[in-house]
């Protein structure tokens, strides 16, 4: 489901957010920060790019080896008690969820921290059977108190300031109204304690999923992971199919880079590996483990060996702190689960590039992205591909589900005959002879481009013409000076 | 078509092109990076406290005859009332004296979650080692020491011995053969747990436990 309607709301939600000083403020300092952790957490830059290479090359081997792994990892884990699901599309993750919970007879749910959640839109998704869902990640709580969405994937509530969220929990909670960021802490504890010991379900996403021990890893620093995951008797994880790795060991350089690429800490207060539901005789855990595994689009880009290396991501959102147009526009500007250069990269598949036409479209292309990607995405090269599958004339055998969208009226036909003049040399120096002759005729604003640019011109003369004219006049010169020096010697 | 058959059919028909294509399955990685040069135990040690003192971990080095008098101490310096222990602790006994209440973790969380949640100031855990690079306690939660112990209770003390640190979590898989078979459930810790939620202003002591306490014991 898109949040955008209407063609031009990603440049609309931008300009909004542009203008909102407020919002901007907020996003520039939370990114500032974020950056400078993250460079001071990689000291030695030669030791931060050997482990993004083995970054890469440990998620590229999970890619290349896929459908075993995930075969494997179902194994492991039902042998352990663990029940695998599998869903082709968000709907199909949903009905999974509501089973389970009718099954159970949940009335709550305590969420983790999950983004894949986010993804298929499950909270709302919930409500309509009766079941409701409460986050309990501090910045999730907070979002879903203002009845908003993550605006970063790491950080779901940074588009707010302090100011902001005490109006909010005073509003929303009735406590007292401190602009006290630890006051507004212990506030929110209290209120979620009695959650956690009442949810008849823990949901949570997976960080990493481990083929070889059939393993869930869980990545946080403030707990709720651990108690959603551990107090309520059924736990339900949530993973796209591209989250598996081979071997624990694995796991070991992605945990590093991504602590360190997310926030800047060496790593987070917790690192939960979960291998199974109670076993006899446990005292606690949940009775049973449920593990939703999603494609919605993860398996239309492994169909292709460029567009595959977008499932390398380990969602750091680094991309997204480095980003100097996520840093002004925010992450809802995107209009989409996953904003910032990793959405603008990811969405087109799970929604179609119809839905999603304007992100690979919002970025200068600088390189920040791939610049601090712990996995080496090359997300630039990643945007051009997709900006070019947006006017692939072969929509049929395009790999990307809404290809060729862009490709309509007279544009393809002015960039054909573009292409045909560049073919021929001659037919190429008539028309641009043409055009400086008949530069007068050139139009006096070109939009959109003039909106905010000055008007290029075209020049009196061709740059061939120019180079010929000077090579002219270089050959004379040589001429005149062997002429001068014959002259000296007699 | 079953939802798994059909996904697993579209990646391995994928993966079956690309093998055609002549792209051989791709060596397992080389891990060198992630060696370290060798350290001795005492600058293990050292890191360790350094790293976990930075995210508010306090760390209290003690000896094997000290440590039941230490945590006494500790008891009493934090006034704890009520403290959880394992099931058949080896202390019971003698730290009956120092607080007003001892539980022990003997029953299924759902015959007293209320109790857990409310009523314990403190408990007291084994750990598996610690990693000096991350300060982190590696834990393995078992029948005697379950889950929540180290996590439901407002302050965690956690013992670890200077012989069992290891350099990165890397090296502490390998030692300990990790990838022969793991527990239901597995957990690195460093720190108590915290929250930047807000405007990233960083607040201690969000869901977990807000104190942690590390016993080295040397």
């Amino acid at each position: 489901m898109s949040l955008s309607q209407g063609k031009n709301t990603f440049q609309s939600r931008s300009r909004a957010a542009i203008e909102d000083p407020k919002l901007r403020a907020n996003f520039l300092s939370a990114m500032d920060g974020l950056m400078s952790k993250r460079d001071q957490a990689f000291e030695d830059k030669a030791q931060l790019e050997r482990l993004r290479i083995l970054g890469a090359q440990v998620r590229q081997n999970a890619l290349v080896k896929l459908p075993e792994l995930l075969v494997e990892l179902e194994t492991k884990l039902t042998q352990k008690g663990v029940q695998v699901h599998w869903a082709q599309s968000p709907e199909e993750a949903v009905d999974i969820i509501k089973a389970i919970s009718l099954n159970v007879g949940a009335k709550n749910i305590i969420k983790g921290k999950s983004m894949v959640s986010e993804e298929i839109h499950l909270n709302e998704k919930m409500a309509e059977i009766g079941v409701r869902c409460l986050e309990s990640d501090l910045g999730e709580y907070i979002i879903q108190l203002a009845k908003e969405t993550p605006s970063h994937i790491v950080m779901p509530a940074i588009h707010k300031n302090t100011a902001e969220i005490a109006d909010l929990l005073h509003e929303k909670t009735g406590i007292e109204r401190k602009e006290d960021a630890i006051y507004m802490t212990e506030q929110a504890r209290l209120q979620l304690r009695k959650n956690f010991m009442a949810a008849d379900i823990g949901l949570s996403g997976v960080n990493f999923a481990v083929a070889e021990t059939g393993t869930l890893c869980l990545v946080e620093n403030e707990g709720n992971g651990r108690l959603s995951t551990t107090v309520p008797k059924t736990h339900i994880a949530i993973m796209g199919i591209e989250k598996v790795v081979e071997k624990l060991e694995d796991v070991t350089p992605l945990l590093s880079l991504l602590t360190r690429s997310a926030t800047g800490q060496a790593i987070t207060t917790y690192f939960n590996m979960i291998s199974g539901p109670r076993k006899e005789n446990e005292l606690d855990g949940p009775e049973s483990v449920h593990l939703v595994l999603l494609d919605h689009g993860r398996t239309q880009m492994y169909q292709d060996d460029e567009l595959l290396e977008t499932l390398r991501c380990i969602r750091c959102a680094a991309c997204m702190n480095h980003c100097p147009v996520y840093t002004r526009v925010g992450g809802h500007a995107y209009g989409f689960t996953y904003p910032g250069p990793i959405g603008k990269i990811l969405m087109p598949h799970l929604e179609g590039l119809d839905e999603t036409q304007a992100l690979p479209t919002a970025s200068s292309l600088c390189g920040a992205c791939a610049e601090v990607c712990p996995v080496k995405i090359p997300i630039p090269d990643l945007l051009v591909r997709l900006r070019e599958e947006s006017n692939n004339e072969n929509r049929q055998t395009s790999r990307v589900k809404g290809a060729g969208v862009k490709r309509h009226g007279i544009e393809p036909i002015i960039w054909s005959m573009w292409r045909w003049w560049h073919q021929g040399e001659k037919r190429y120096n008539f028309m641009t002879s043409m055009m400086a002759q008949f530069r007068f005729l050139q139009p006096k604003t070109l939009s959109p481009w003039t909106h905010y640019r000055s008007l290029p011109k075209l020049a009196k003369k061709t740059f061939h013409q120019q180079m010929k004219e000077r090579q002219v006049r270089i050959n004379r010169q040589a001429e005149n000076l062997k002429a001068t020096s014959k002259g000296e010697k007699l | 078509m079953t939802a798994r058959s059909a996904i697993l059919e579209k990646l391995t028909q994928a993966a079956k092109i690309r093998a055609g294509e002549g792209n051989k399955i791709p060596n397992r990685p080389d891990f060198c990076v992630m060696e370290r040069d060798v350290m001795d135990l005492t600058s293990l040690c050292n890191q360790f406290e350094t790293v976990i003192s930075k995210v508010n971990g306090e760390v209290i080095r003690t000896s094997e005859e000290n440590l039941v008098i230490c945590i006494q101490q500790l008891l009493q310096d934090k006034q704890v009332k009520c403290l959880l222990l394992p099931s058949a602790h080896e202390f019971q006994e003698t730290l009956a004296k120092s607080v007003e209440e001892i539980l022990l973790y003997d029953r299924e969380i759902e015959q007293w979650k209320d109790q857990l949640f409310n009523n314990i100031d403190a408990s007291i855990t084994s750990t598996l080692g610690g990693i000096a690079e991350t300060g982190s306690l590696v834990l393995w939660p078992s029948l005697e020491e379950p889950r929540l112990m180290s996590l439901v209770p407002p302050i965690h003390i956690a013992i670890l011995h200077k012989k069992d640190i290891q350099p990165t979590f890397w090296h502490f898989m390998k030692r300990h053969n990790w990838s022969q078979g793991m527990p239901t459930n597995a957990l690195l810790i460093s720190g108590p747990s915290k929250t930047a939620d807000i405007e990233q202003t960083l607040a201690y002591g969000v869901h977990g436990p807000k104190e942690l306490i590390v016993l080295l014991v040397e």
